[in-house]
């Protein structure tokens, strides 16, 4: 972490401890993303049953920030950066502990799909899947080097995850309309993408709280375009 | 010499521009014989609120709380200039009465200080040398008010005439604020008043600052970050003689301007 230590190491140590359980907790959603949109189209069973147990390590992984943040809010009443890296790592252990959630739904629905016919939307949901990880990557790499410009560029790239979002839903809708007997194990297929769209939604929100940690500025809903030149001048 | 040009450096001066300022001070300097203790402070303080001065020790931040009752007058080899300006007038001019301002400038030290006489002369003592009752009844209407505001009536009315030195630590506090509100004075001073209290003497004294900024001007110097935080509106950090960071508290203890601001209040090495 940027900045001299504390006068206190055992502070500066809890501190750092803290980053490195939601860096953990940040790479396990990112394979967890990757490995269950992996195995809608490999149909992997096996891939898909890993993902759901990997989510019982996430819940206890965000118990433990919660924990250690709640302890360090109490006793060592954390200040100005100190405090919103406390505060911001409540708020980020919360968000990929939902990214969790949503990648071990999209396993459990790759069992139910029962369909090897249309390939190409298949390929479609693993490179959403792919995109939404590596949207989380760099929030999570924004987060380790506590860079607001890269925080914003993550921002930027929810545009994209939202056009390929539509674009699925479409040929998803065509796929189910061709075969209405198929159509409830089909409509897995709906909130596989929907649920990859839900965890685009939640890096974008990491990507905020990671602004907010480095500059303890707030990017609102009204205002997302706070420019890289802003954010220099903040850090400053 | 120090530096006296009227530039401030690259901390905002925060305060400048918004109405309702009480004390401004511009370009203070104090110097003890030699050494220079604090160098071009400039800052507006407002009325009615609290103003937490923090920074380490010997950073001058209680050097400069002197400054605003002439108490460095008192120190041998001090010398102050700079213009402080109270409701219009530059209380450093030589034609201003320490005294007249000192009746307008009450101050609570570290240590509770009563006098070693009873409850209500500690009370009535600056009232009567500066003639503001004009009878018994007056006297005695200012000291019950004066005691109701301190938060301390209902503790010591029934023993007014019980020696100042008998009460408690936290009760002989809330006495000698008590003393300094008997005057009316506009603004008062708080140099560390709660460092030799417990927490729960300490909370009351919070709780009677919180109450007494809605007539006064409070200027407190404190050690404590949290009370700092907890009592103030507003919050200047001093190190090595100058003014750091003045702000708004929720900023200094969220998101403090300066790097070096940053590093004392989270206890980080310089």
């Amino acid at each position: 972490m940027a900045g001299p230590q504390h006068i206190v190491s055992a502070y500066s140590e809890e501190l750092e401890s803290l980053s490195a359980d939601i860096l953990r907790m940040g790479g396990l959603a990112e394979a967890m993303i990757r490995d269950a949109s992996r195995a809608v189209v490999t149909r992997d069973a096996n891939l898909a049953e890993l993902v759901i147990e990997r989510d019982h390590e996430m819940d206890q992984l965000e118990e433990e920030v919660e924990r250690q943040a709640v302890r360090m809010l109490a006793l060592r009443q954390p200040m100005a950066g100190d405090l919103r890296n406390v505060i911001g790592a409540i708020k980020l252990a919360g968000g990929i502990e939902r990214i969790g959630d949503l990648a071990k739904n999209i396993a459990r629905r790759s069992l139910a799909v029962v369909d090897e016919d249309n390939r190409e939307a298949l390929k479609g949901i693993e490179r959403m899947g792919q995109a939404v990880s590596r949207m989380l990557q760099v929030a999570l790499d924004a987060y380790a080097r506590r860079d607001p410009v890269t925080a914003i560029g993550v921002l930027k790239q929810d545009d994209d995850i939202d056009s390929r979002y539509n674009a699925l839903l479409r040929s998803m809708l065509v796929y189910m309309a061709e075969a209405p007997e198929q159509m409830s194990a089909r409509s897995n297929f709906l909130f596989i993408v929907k649920n990859l769209e839900r965890i685009g939604d939640h890096c974008t929100n990491i990507a905020k709280v990671v602004h907010f940690i480095a500059t303890g500025e707030q990017i609102g809903e009204t205002n997302p375009s706070v420019t890289a030149s802003n954010t220099k001048e903040a850090l400053s | 010499m120090a530096d006296t040009s009227p530039s401030h450096g690259s901390f905002s001066p925060a305060g400048f521009g918004i109405g309702g300022a009480k004390i401004e001070c511009r370009g203070i300097n104090v110097r003890y014989h030699d050494k220079v203790a604090i160098q071009d402070i400039s800052i507006k303080i407002q009325d009615k609120s609290v103003t937490a001065l923090i920074g380490p020790s010997g950073c001058g931040k209680s050097t400069f709380l002197r400054c605003l009752n002439r108490m460095n007058d008192t120190i041998e080899g001090a010398v102050v200039d700079g213009e402080i300006i109270m409701d219009g007038e530059n209380i450093n001019s030589p034609d201003l009465d320490p005294v007249t301002l000192r009746s307008k400038v009450g101050m609570v030290f570290q240590k509770p200080n009563p006098f070693p006489k009873s409850v209500y002369d500690n009370i009535a003592y600056g009232p009567r040398i500066h003639g503001l009752a004009g009878s018994k009844a007056e006297l005695d209407q200012i000291v019950e008010v004066s005691l109701q505001k301190a938060g301390l009536w209902d503790e010591v009315k029934d023993r007014l005439s019980a020696i100042g030195t008998s009460l408690s630590g936290g009760q002989q506090q809330r006495l000698c604020i008590a003393r300094a509100i008997a005057i009316s004075p506009e603004i008062i001073l708080m140099d560390e008043p709660c460092s030799a209290l417990d927490p729960i003497a300490t909370a009351r004294i919070e709780e009677l600052i919180d109450d007494l900024r809605l007539r006064y001007c409070i200027i407190i110097v404190t050690h404590s970050m949290q009370q700092a935080a907890r009592v103030s509106q507003r919050t200047a950090f001093f190190n090595m003689g100058e003014l750091v960071e003045f702000g708004d508290t929720e900023m200094i203890f969220t998101n403090p301007a300066q790097q070096r601001t940053q590093d004392y209040i989270t206890g980080r090495f310089g």
